[in-house]
C-alpha cells in the first residue's frame, strides 16, 4: 500500500479498520476463530500477508495462547474473537495478566448486545475487570484503527495486554477511515530466558499478583491523559458520560450536552470522571449491557442516572435513547409504534438453505423419536419447524458432551448428538473422548459441510487449507473418531436419503458409541448447485405436503399445490426422494 | 455544525437478494458526493434467507450508523411485504420504492402463517409515495434476476440529491467489471421508470 502526501481515506466496516489498526501497529501475528461478529477482523488482515502472519486456529484458547506466546517473545500480536469465544479463552487470559507481554497484544473481542447471532448477550467490559487489564472501546470505524495502535503502545509501556472491545454495530457499520503507514516493531524477537519473569509458579506468581494490582493504579493515571478519553464541552446543566456506540446515540439525542467520551475505560480514568462530574447537575451514565461505570461512579461518591432510565438488555439506538430521554422529562413518547400492517405479515426467520446437505440429516432424524443435543453453526436452524429436530444447545463443543450427559442420567430415548465439523475441531474431539472413556453409546453425528459455515465459510483443520490461502494436511474426522476409541464410525452421503435412513436407524439400534460422518460440501461455499433444479409435475402431485416437510425455502406452499421457485432451488434432490408419487423431476437444464 | 442535514436511506429484503451490494452502492456515492457516511448491514445468522435491513446515513457529520424510527428519507424493499415490515422507519411522506416479487416465507410454506393476498393494498393505504413495480421482472428481461437490487437504486436514487454521475461512477467501481454494463444499464432502467 503506498502513502502519498494525500493521505487515503475509505469507507471501512469496524472490522476492516481492526484489520488496518493491526497492520498500521506494526502487527506481526493475528489468529482467531471465526465468531460473529469479530470474523472478518482476520479475514482483512490476511490481505496483509506479507506483513502478518494470519491464521484461524481451531478454538479462541489455542489462538490466544499462540498470540500470548508471540507477545511474550516480543512480537506485537492481536487475537480476535467474539464474546462467547473470550469464555473458552479466559483460562489463559487471567494468568497473561500476570506475567504479562513484551511485545504489544491486542485481544479484539466482539460482543453482540441484542443477540443477532449468538446464543447470550455478555459485557466483555467485565472480563478486564476481572482480568485486571485495560479495555479500550471505539465509537467508530476510525477509533477503531486508531485504538488498535493506541492498545499496542499501552501494552507495550506497561508489559500488558489490552482488550478492544467491539460491538456488532462497531464491527458491521462502516464509517470513513484515514490511513497511516505502517509502523515496525523494533524489538528482536525471541523469548528471553527468565523463569521468574514467564513462568507463575506459586513462589513468583505471588510477586506478579502485588505488580498487577500496581499497574492497574498507574493505568488508571494513563488512561486519564490519554487521548482516548476527551471531555467534550457543551451546556454544563447536562453531563453525559459514555463509551462505545452508545455515545454516537447520545450525541444524536442530546446535541447540546457536555460529554466524557470513554474510549480507555478500565482502569477507570478516576481524574478525569471526578473532573467532569464536578459541579453537575445532572450526571447520566449510558452504557450498553451491564451498569460498570454507573456502578462505579456511584462508589466514587457522584450521583448519577444509568440503569433506571437507560435498558441493560438488548442494544441501545437513538429510538430507545429518545423513549428514555422522555421518561426522564416526564414526557409521553410515542416514536416506538410498531408499523401498521404488522401483525398481518409472516414472520421470516433465517432457515437453512436451499440444497443445505444438514436438511437430510434433520429429515431422516425427524423418522425417530429420539433426543438431539445440538450445538452452535447453521444446523441450529434445524431446530425450527417443519424440521424441528434440536431439542437442546448450550456451547460450542456442548452437543456431544450433553449427549453423554443425558445418557447417564438415564434418559429413555435414544441420543444423538450434532455437531459440525468446524465446532467438533474446536472443541468436540474432547467430548468424544469422554464417551469412549466413560462407556456411553450415544450416536455422534458429524455434519461435515467442509467448512465454518455460518460466519461466512472459513477455512479449518479438516479442509486442507490454511487462512493465508497455503494447501495444509487435511485432518480427517473419522480418523480421529477411531483414534479416539470410537469403533463404530460411518460416513455418508446426506443427499442420499435412503442410505442416511438406514446408517440412521442401524447405529440408534447399536449399544456401543459411533460416529456418523455427513459429509456434503455446502453449496453456498462451492459456489455451485448441487445438481440439476428440480420441477414438480402438477397433474402428479396429490398436494400430500411430504416434500413441505423439508422446510426447503425454495418450496412455495402457500398455492393449492406446491411449486419450486427456479431461481431458489439448488437442486439437492431431497424433495425428489420425499415425493411418493414421483411428481419431482429433474428439469431438462442444468447448472448456471 | 448542522445535524439536521444528515439523509437516511433503509433497504430491506431477503437474505441473498444482494441488499449489501445496493448499500455499497448507496454509501460510495454519497462518500464520492463528499458526505460523510455511516452504514449497518446485518451479517451472521439473518443471512440465511431472514428478513434484512441495510442503513445508510449521509451528510456533514454523522453520528448514528442506525436509522431512527420515522427518519429515512427513502425506503426501498427488495420483496413486498418486508417494506410494510419496516414501515416505522420512513419519515412521514418519504418514498417508498418497492419490488413487487413475493417470496413465500417457510413459515407460510409449512402452513404456521399466510401470506398477505393484498399486499398492493396494504401498501397503498400505507404510503403516500410508492412506486410499485416488477424489479425483478425488468432484471430478467435485461438479462440476469441478480440486477433487480440495481434496477430498484436506479428508481430510488430519484429520492436523493446525489447526482447521477456518481452514481455511475460508484456502481462501475462496486461491481466486478465483466457485471458493470449490466449493472448500469439496469441502473439506467429504474432511473427512466422513475422519470
Ligand atoms: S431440489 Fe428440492 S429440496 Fe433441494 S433445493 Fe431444490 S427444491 Fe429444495
Ligand atoms: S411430496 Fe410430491 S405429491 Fe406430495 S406435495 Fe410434494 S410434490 Fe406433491
Amino acid at each position: 500500500m503506498k502513502e502519498g502526501k494525500q493521505r487515503l481515506r475509505q469507507l471501512l466496516s469496524g472490522n476492516e479498520a481492526i484489520a488496518r489498526g493491526a497492520y498500521e501497529a506494526g502487527i506481526t501475528v493475528a489468529a482467531g476463530y471465526p465468531g460473529t461478529p469479530s470474523t472478518e477482523i482476520l479475514e482483512n488482515a490476511v490481505l496483509y500477508r506479507d506483513a502478518i502472519y494470519c491464521e484461524w486456529s481451531p478454538n479462541e484458547k489455542v489462538a490466544f495462547e499462540m498470540a500470548a506466546a508471540a507477545s511474550c517473545a516480543g512480537a506485537r500480536s492481536i487475537v480476535t474473537m467474539k464474546h462467547v469465544g473470550l469464555n473458552v479463552a479466559a483460562d489463559p487470559l487471567m494468568t497473561l495478566s500476570y506475567i504479562g507481554v513484551e511485545g504489544g497484544m491486542v485481544i479484539c473481542v466482539a460482543d453482540d448486545p441484542g443477540m443477532h447471532s449468538s446464543q447470550n448477550e455478555q459485557d466483555t467490559r467485565q472480563y478486564a475487570r476481572f482480568a485486571k487489564i485495560p479495555i479500550f472501546e471505539p465509537s467508530d470505524s476510525q477509533e477503531a484503527k486508531d485504538f488498535v495502535k493506541i492498545g499496542i503502545t499501552v501494552s507495550e509501556t506497561y508489559k500488558t495486554p489490552v482488550i478492544l472491545r467491539s460491538t456488532t454495530r462497531i464491527s458491521h457499520s462502516r464509517s470513513i477511515v484515514e490511513f497511516e503507514g505502517r509502523q515496525e516493531n523494533p524489538k528482536p524477537i525471541g523469548l528471553e530466558k527468565n523463569p521468574p519473569r514467564f513462568v507463575p509458579i506459586p513462589i513468583w506468581g505471588r510477586k506478579m499478583r502485588k505488580k498487577v494490582e500496581e499497574r492497574l493504579q498507574q493505568l488508571s493515571q494513563a488512561a486519564a491523559q490519554s487521548p482516548a478519553n476527551r471531555i467534550e464541552w457543551r451546556d454544563r446543566q447536562l453531563r453525559i458520560v459514555t463509551s462505545g456506540i452508545a455515545y454516537q446515540y447520545a450525541r444524536e439525542v442530546w446535541p447540546d450536552a457536555s460529554i466524557l467520551k470513554l474510549g480507555f475505560s478500565y482502569p477507570y480514568p478516576n481524574r478525569l470522571i471526578r473532573e467532569f462530574a464536578d459541579g453537575a447537575n445532572s450526571l447520566l451514565v449510558i452504557e450498553e449491557l451491564d451498569d460498570i461505570l454507573e456502578q462505579h461512579i456511584k462508589a466514587l461518591g457522584i450521583a448519577c442516572i444509568g440503569r433506571d432510565y437507560f435498558p441493560g438488555i438488548g442494544e441501545l439506538s437513538v429510538t430507545v435513547l429518545q423513549e428514555s430521554r422522555a421518561r426522564l422529562e416526564g414526557k409521553e413518547f410515542c416514536g416506538m409504534s410498531s408499523p401498521k400492517y404488522i401483525d398481518c405479515l409472516p414472520a421470516r426467520p433465517p432457515v437453512l438453505c436451499p440444497g443445505c446437505p444438514h436438511r437430510g440429516i434433520f429429515s431422516a432424524l425427524g423418522k425417530h423419536d429420539v433426543v438431539v443435543t445440538g450445538d452452535i453453526g447453521c444446523y441450529s436452524l434445524g431446530t425450527f419447524k417443519p424440521l424441528n429436530r434440536m431439542d437442546i444447545i448450550l456451547c460450542m463443543g456442548g452437543g456431544i458432551s450433553m449427549a453423554h450427559g443425558l445418557d447417564k442420567a438415564g434418559e429413555k430415548k435414544k441420543i444423538v448428538g450434532i455437531v459440525g465439523d468446524s465446532t467438533f475441531f474446536h472443541s468436540g474431539i474432547t467430548g468424544l473422548l469422554n464417551i469412549v472413556y466413560n462407556k456411553g453409546c450415544s450416536t455422534i453425528i458429524v455434519v461435515d459441510n467442509r467448512s465454518t459455515a455460518m460466519t461466512g465459510h472459513q477455512e479449518h483443520p479438516g479442509t486442507g487449507l490454511t487462512l493465508m490461502g497455503e494447501k495444509t494436511t487435511a485432518v480427517s474426522i473419522e480418523q480421529i473418531g477411531k483414534a479416539c476409541g470410537i469403533e463404530r464410525v460411518h460416513t455418508i452421503d446426506p443427499y442420499n436419503v435412503k442410505e442416511t435412513q438406514r446408517i440412521i436407524k442401524q447405529e440408534l439400534e447399536s449399544e456401543k458409541p459411533s460416529l456418523i460422518v455427513s459429509r456434503a460440501v455446502c453449496p453456498l461455499r462451492a459456489r455451485r448447485k448441487v445438481g440439476a433444479i428440480r420441477r414438480i409435475e402438477n397433474e402428479k402431485c396429490r398436494a400430500c405436503g411430504a416434500c413441505l416437510k423439508l422446510g426447503c425455502p425454495a418450496i412455495d406452499g402457500s398455492k393449492e399445490k406446491p411449486e419450486i421457485n427456479e431461481y431458489l432451488c439448488y437442486g439437492c434432490g431431497l424433495c425428489e426422494q420425499m415425493c411418493p408419487f414421483k411428481a419431482i423431476t429433474d428439469t431438462e437444464e442444468t447448472t448456471s | 455544525m448542522n445535524r439536521q442535514d444528515t439523509q437516511s436511506v433503509v433497504l430491506v429484503g431477503v437474505g441473498g437478494q444482494g441488499i449489501l451490494l445496493a448499500s455499497e452502492i448507496v454509501a460510495q456515492t454519497a462518500m464520492k458526493a463528499g458526505y460523510d457516511v455511516k452504514t449497518n448491514e446485518v451479517h451472521g445468522m439473518a443471512q440465511r434467507g431472514g428478513s434484512v435491513i441495510a442503513q445508510i446515513r449521509y451528510g456533514s457529520q454523522v453520528n448514528s450508523p442506525l436509522v431512527a424510527k420515522g427518519t429515512a428519507r427513502v425506503l426501498g424493499a427488495l420483496e413486498r411485504i418486508e417494506a410494510l415490515r419496516y414501515a416505522d422507519y420512513l419519515t412521514p411522506g418519504g418514498l417508498v420504492v418497492v419490488n413487487s416479487q413475493a417470496i413465500t416465507p417457510v413459515t407460510v410454506s409449512m402452513g404456521a402463517a399466510t401470506y398477505p393476498d393484498n399486499a398492493e393494498d396494504m401498501l397503498q393505504d400505507q404510503f403516500e409515495n410508492l412506486i410499485y413495480f416488477d424489479a425483478a421482472q425488468k432484471a430478467i428481461e435485461l438479462g440476469n434476476i441478480r440486477v433487480a437490487n440495481v434496477v430498484l437504486l436506479g428508481v430510488l436514487s430519484t429520492g436523493l440529491d446525489l447526482p447521477a454521475e456518481t452514481w455511475r461512477k460508484s456502481i462501475a467501481t462496486c461491481v466486478k467489471s465483466t457485471y458493470q454494463e449490466l449493472n448500469l444499464k439496469a441502473f439506467e432502467e429504474g432511473r427512466n421508470m422513475a422519470a
